[in-house]
């Protein structure tokens, strides 16, 4: 079996990929800038996301905020907020460790904008919520349970 | 191109708070119709906001941020008057831009 073949073509299509990509950003600019990051969102475990993501042991912070409710009833549409007093922070993620696909949005921070985003998230089920600081270089992580009930009389 | 954002901005003390409301199914891929077939995921991969020219967010979203995606952040600096500028791209390749006035 010619394996060099199959590594080539892998490569070649590998390349396409980022050219149409490329030509994406072209007809949006700015686009560019935030080229989705398939293996962290493709990543299954909240290890292998993390580990897309470049961070791959994040330090606990008490200066990471996570904010959200403590029963969400509508697991569809779970406010969650990330705030952080930390310097310098470039990047944001929000993680959710029971989700089939354990991130859920990754935000980027330009000079400027303070650590501090809100969104809504989709739950399958109860699980632990993680936020995902970087500050400099370093990442930091806080965490808070979010219980989804099901029945909708609210527990 | 899907339906139209709402956006709001707001400046305070020499903070601008953004909150975004995006019209998207969000599909995750996970859900199955009916006759049992899988519903083909179709979701917000990429976001950015801008004021004027500079991006002052962005991001990139998974399936599980939820349908009709909302987000709310604050940048420094803006002025009444000023334009911040919305864009997002799923992933069919759709996108959609729309703009507010700082008030």
């Amino acid at each position: 079996m010619n394996n060099q073949r199959r590594t080539v073509l892998k490569s070649g299509s590998g390349a396409a990929l980022l050219g149409m990509l490329a030509a994406a950003g072209l007809i949006i600019p700015g686009m560019a800038l935030a080229d989705w990051n398939k293996a962290a969102f493709d990543a299954k475990s909240m290890a292998d996301a993390l580990k897309a993501l470049g961070a791959a042991s994040p330090a606990d912070s008490k200066d990471v905020q996570v904010t959200g409710p403590d029963i969400a009833e509508n697991g569809a549409v779970v406010p969650v907020g990330v705030a952080s007093s930390l310097p310098n922070v470039s990047m944001v993620a929000i993680l959710i460790e029971k989700n089939p696909n354990a991130l859920a949005a990754s935000f980027v921070l330009p000079e400027g904008t303070e650590a501090n985003v809100q969104t809504r998230v989709k739950m399958g089920q109860t699980s632990n919520i993680y936020a995902l600081v970087k500050s400099g270089d370093k990442f930091f992580m806080a965490t808070k349970e979010i219980k989804v009930t099901l029945g909708g009389c609210g527990g | 191109m899907g339906n139209p954002m709402k956006i709001r901005a707001a400046n305070k003390d020499g903070v601008t708070e953004v909150k975004v409301l995006v019209s998207h199914e969000m599909e995750t891929g996970q859900r199955k119709d009916a006759a049992g077939a899988i519903v083909p995921a179709w979701f917000i991969t990429e976001l950015v906001a801008k004021h004027g020219d500079k991006t002052v967010l962005s991001c990139e979203f998974g399936p599980s941020v939820s349908k009709n995606p909302y987000l709310a952040f604050k940048f420094k600096g803006g002025a009444k008057g000023e334009k911040v500028t919305v864009s997002w791209k799923d992933n069919k390749g759709d996108s959609r831009t729309d703009e507010a006035t700082i008030g």
